[in-house]
């Protein structure tokens, strides 16, 4: 019973970091931008969910349970070390074909008059 | 001594994820994982001049520094849900692209520490040349947390202490 | 519990149709890029969801982790590629530094 609310509780936040991760791509307003929303806001909810689901799968003790539960760990650590490094391929290809950095008019207007 | 460590570590991979126990399967994995790290053991440990004991303390001292990582990925995650929840023309999304220079001496620091300010709260690193990196930087507030080197000390505590 | 799982995955699956309008609108090829590797990694997750469901965890979780290998790869290769693709339009080092204010 315990391990069932732990998991529930693991799920439900890691799918609030979703939530944030899948309105910032929508909302943010330039690529770089975006970029972080992506690559950040994938790691933490991952981690969460896929986490809360290998309590879950062990709450019944088993030696085979407890290897899926390790597969389920190892794409944990495999996503959160790959997420970075695609982040920063991308983003330098990004840089490299010419994006530009948006940044904010107010602040550029107020130098133009200067 | 490399090569056994490297080929342990694959086996025990191997074990993992294939969940079998029976001689045929073991037979299998021993050939594989042997016919690996034959061929690509050289990949591992590109610097095999520092002794068993650095490497060991080397190892000890990492997961503090994981756990750490995993307080800022939290923190960072946080971060982002309040910046694209926020109303209106999301007022605190300032861009802004900073350069830093690095004191770390060896590859493997310098990537953990690109991929360390990845990690932390609204900052990425774009691109590492030589001793500078290329940083962008999302509000005001990450771009003055990314100029100290807090962040940098911890790693250089944890690769380079043995080396001075 | 079962419940939940669909709950879960409904949810995750939801979730993916923001990024799909990212796909559909996105400016520059760049941005579908990105928003296909988002959706790559969400999938991982989901295929998870599926085998909880299905009680076939054994199974789906090595869809899961040959999937978020497969996604890995095919971001950095995207990333290679299109560092050659439009020499014309790439940035010099000057270009870059203008933009740092």
């Amino acid at each position: 019973m315990i391990i069932n609310t732990v998991c529930i509780v693991l799920v439900l936040l890691g799918i609030i970091f979703f939530v944030g991760g899948a309105v910032g791509i929508v909302r943010f307003p330039d690529f770089y931008t975006r970029m972080h929303a992506a690559g950040k806001g994938d790691t933490m909810s991952v981690f969460m969910v896929l986490v809360g689901l290998a309590v879950y799968q062990l709450s019944d003790f088993t030696l085979a349970n407890l290897l899926i539960a390790g597969k389920i760990l190892f794409i944990t650590i495999f996503i959160m070390w790959a997420s970075p490094t695609s982040t920063h391929a991308l983003i330098k290809a990004g840089l490299e074909e010419g994006q530009k950095v948006w940044t904010r008019n107010d602040k550029k207007e107020t130098e133009d008059e200067q | 001594m490399y090569r056994i460590s490297i080929f342990l570590l694959l086996f025990g991979i191997w074990i993992v994820f294939s969940g079998q126990f029976d001689a045929f399967h073991l037979a299998l994995g021993l050939i594989s994982t042997a016919l690996v790290t034959a061929i690509s053991s050289d990949f591992f440990f590109a610097d095999r001049s520092r002794g068993t004991g650095a490497r060991i303390q080397e190892i000890v001292r990492i997961p503090w520094y994981l756990s750490w990582m995993l307080y800022q990925i939290l923190l960072s995650n946080l971060h982002i849900l309040k910046l694209a929840l926020s109303p209106g023309d999301l007022p605190e999304v300032q861009p802004k692209l900073v350069r830093i220079k690095t004191g770390l001496k060896t590859d493997f620091a310098k990537w953990f520490l690109a991929n360390s300010i990845t990690l932390t709260p609204g900052t990425i690193t774009i691109d590492i040349e030589g001793d500078e990196l290329l940083i962008h930087s999302i509000s005001e507030v990450t771009t003055t947390g990314v100029e100290d080197d807090a962040m940098e000390r911890k790693i250089a505590s944890v690769f380079e202490r043995g080396n001075n | 519990m079962e419940n939940f799982f669909v709950f879960a995955g409904i949810a995750i699956f939801a979730l993916m149709l923001p990024i799909l309008y990212r796909i559909i609108v996105g400016p520059t090829a760049i941005d579908r890029i990105v928003a296909v590797n988002v959706i790559g990694t969400k999938t991982t997750v989901l295929l998870v969801i599926i085998g909880m469901i299905f009680e076939r965890v054994g199974m789906f979780v090595d869809f899961a982790l040959t999937y978020a290998l497969l996604n890995f790869i095919g971001s950095l290769a995207a990333a290679r590629f299109f560092d050659r693709v439009n020499p014309a339009k790439s940035f010099t080092k000057s270009e870059i530094k203008e933009q740092e204010l």
